[in-house]
């Protein structure tokens, strides 16, 4: 009967494919919505992504998230190098300083100030030139994007010369050397991030009493990096975090103090009512439209049960469509502006279980309808002419 | 054809009702469409049951085909009385014993016709493609022309449609069909060749057939005419034949 349920439901053509667009419509809203929001979430802690090489990060106790700086003195360095379980610690600076451009105007980047002499956390992937450029007279690294977005000269007709090794900028009223282009993790604010060293980097920024924003660390071999942490809290009165625990801090930050959430569940939420409405009245009628076929198949001798599984086989099997589609018309669309846009796409298996389980919920809540309506159908009604 | 007077005694009892009532609503809008109804009906006979619109004809086959519980008195179905028997036995039963041909044929528009009659088979527990075959075999018997087997409902004329409907009735072998105005979509001719071939067929299976119809020009194919009135079976009449073709030429038998 599983086949003739199926020929029932493909055979009305115009209300199959109104069930399926509209399931994909849902599908395709909820999975890319969901993946744009996860994909600005990983954003906000992307500099924590990029730095890959510590097991530690040391910061002031009130910190709350990444971006949150609140220096140190420079002198945590060494007091955390003197606790036990430290293979290694050096300082990291980041901060905004303003970039004077060509035409005058000021663009805001984010600085990094890496270890004088490990230069330990800088780019994860170099373009051209190397890490150890840096080492050069005000010699600075900028990201790809910016280089070819925000800091790129003006042309003559108008076109944007993109930032490349030997450039100069002026930072901070600060003349510096391009000396290499970077490949980095694209971050929450969107604004150019130039590397340079600690020294530099607290040269060129607004004098301050304190300016390390962090300690980066790692544990020795062997030793339980949240246990160095602990160790570190103890002895020091500041945070510690491993990178996934200040992860989940930044996470958790934007997540609770931001108006994000809320923006784009009432998206993800729109195309779920979308996919209810559409689709569960079109399946309903579907089913209102076959009930007189319902009605004699129940008189010929076909059980309530069969009856409910052909409905679930129905109702699964355009979810299933509708499903497939939806995300992959989602995953097309992320593909296609990933490399070209700035756009934050980010589509962990995680979410196409929760798109599944989205889809599945709107069609079987349209089946729920369709089979108390089945169910309580009185097969007298065949007679009825 | 020749006519029994009474049913025929030496024939097994299919339909055996007494003082079947069936009310519908409750309080003032409380209809009572059946008032005690008795009939009987044997193996090998075409009984028609005539009469006004709303005197109770549908309600009493929907009673018999067990797909509407009475109220009370008893009715047995081949010693079957669906009031003991629990809704998933009563509707495995109808599987197995009883072929229905509707007035509105009832054809699933997105099966074929061969589907379509298929459908029984596979209700009952066959695979789909040998049941596909049996149906197109019924399909055969019943005269159905063989390049439309793949045809939909909606592509073939009423009495194609019929014709299927028939050999729908008809492929699980059931012990007793029930039609309801079988041919008031039709036009004479074709109501004709639909009755020749329910009679045919229903008497070559040694089956019982009860037949709901307005349709006067085709009281001659009956053995019986039950005529109802007010929810009761008024009289019972044989037609004249081959040559009556309607209910004032038919004899009364009991009243």
């Amino acid at each position: 009967m599983y086949y003739y349920a199926l020929k029932m439901l493909i055979g009305d053509r115009a209300k199959y494919i109104g069930i399926i667009i509209g399931l994909t419509f849902a599908s395709l809203l909820i999975t890319q919505q969901s993946a744009i929001f996860a994909g600005v979430m990983s954003r906000t802690f992307s500099f924590l992504t990029d730095v890959g090489l510590p097991d530690i990060w040391v910061v002031d106790p009130q910190v709350q998230y990444i971006d949150d700086i609140k220096p140190l003195q420079d002198t945590k360095v060494i007091r955390i190098r003197g606790v036990t379980g430290v293979a290694w610690a050096v300082p990291l600076y980041k901060g905004s300083l303003r970039a004077r451009l060509d035409n005058g105007t000021f663009q805001t980047c984010i600085t990094i100030g890496l270890d004088d002499e490990t230069l330990i956390g800088g780019p994860p992937r170099m373009l051209s030139g190397q890490i150890s450029d840096l080492r050069r007279n005000d010699g600075v690294i900028v990201d790809d994007v910016g280089a070819k977005g925000k800091l790129a000269r003006q042309g003559p007709n108008g076109t944007r010369i993109p930032l490349k090794v030997g450039d100069t900028l002026e930072l901070n009223d600060h003349r510096v050397f391009v000396v290499g282009i970077c490949k980095i993790t694209e971050t929450f604010q969107a604004n150019p991030v130039i590397y340079t060293t600690y020294s530099r980097a607290t040269t060129f920024a607004p004098q301050e009493r304190k300016l390390l924003s962090f300690v980066i660390a790692k544990a020795t071999a062997g030793e339980d990096s949240e246990v160095v942490c602990q160790r570190i809290r103890e002895a020091t009165g500041l945070m510690a975090y491993t990178p996934a625990k200040f992860k989940e801090l930044t996470f958790y930050y934007y997540l609770k103090y931001t108006g994000m959430p809320i923006n784009f569940l009432t998206a993800v939420a729109l195309g779920f009512i979308v996919g209810i409405t559409i689709s569960g009245q079109t399946f309903y009628n579907f089913t209102l439209d076959n009930l007189r076929y319902f009605g004699t198949l129940k008189a010929m001798g076909t059980t309530n049960s069969t009856l409910l599984k052909m409905i679930l086989l129905q109702a699964l099997i355009v979810g299933a469509i509708g499903y497939g589609l939806g995300v992959g018309l989602a995953s097309a669309w992320g593909a296609l502006l990933s490399g070209r846009t700035q756009i934050a796409f980010f589509l962990p298996w995680q979410l196409l279980l929760i798109t599944a389980a989205a889809v599945m919920f709107i069609c079987l809540s349209a089946a729920a309808l369709s089979i108390r309506k089945v169910m309580k159908l009185e097969p007298a009604v065949v007679f009825r002419s | 054809m020749s006519a029994p007077i009474s049913p025929p005694p030496n024939q097994k009892i299919a339909v055996r009702c007494q003082g079947v009532t069936k009310t519908f609503g409750t309080g003032a809008a409380a209809f009572q469409a059946l008032r005690g109804v008795d009939l009987e009906v044997r193996t090998g006979e075409l009984l028609m049951l005539v009469g006004p619109s709303g005197c109770g004809k549908t309600t009493l086959i929907s009673v018999i085909a067990g797909v509407l519980r009475r109220d009370g008195g008893t009715c047995s179905v081949f010693d079957h009385d669906y009031q003991t028997m629990t809704e998933q036995e009563t509707t495995r039963f109808r599987g197995e014993h009883i072929g229905f041909v509707f007035q509105a044929f009832n054809l699933i528009p997105t099966l074929t016709a061969a589907e379509n009659v298929s459908t029984p088979l596979v209700i009952k527990g066959m695979n789909r493609k040998p049941a596909v075959v049996e149906a197109r075999e019924m399909l055969r018997k019943v005269g159905f022309d063989q390049r439309m087997e793949e045809s939909s409902p909606q592509d073939l004329s009423g009495g194609q449609q019929q014709r299927v409907a028939i050999a729908r009735a008809l492929v699980h072998q059931p012990d007793l069909i029930v039609c309801d105005e079988p041919t008031s979509a039709l036009d004479s001719e074709t109501g004709h060749k639909v009755m020749e071939l329910m009679r045919g067929l229903a008497l070559a299976s040694n089956r019982a057939l009860i037949v709901v119809t307005h349709d006067a020009r085709i009281y001659q194919f009956a053995d019986r005419i039950a005529r109802m009135e007010d929810g009761r079976i008024t009289g019972i009449e044989i037609p004249q034949k081959p040559a009556a073709a309607d209910s004032e030429n038919s004899t009364p038998l009991k009243s």
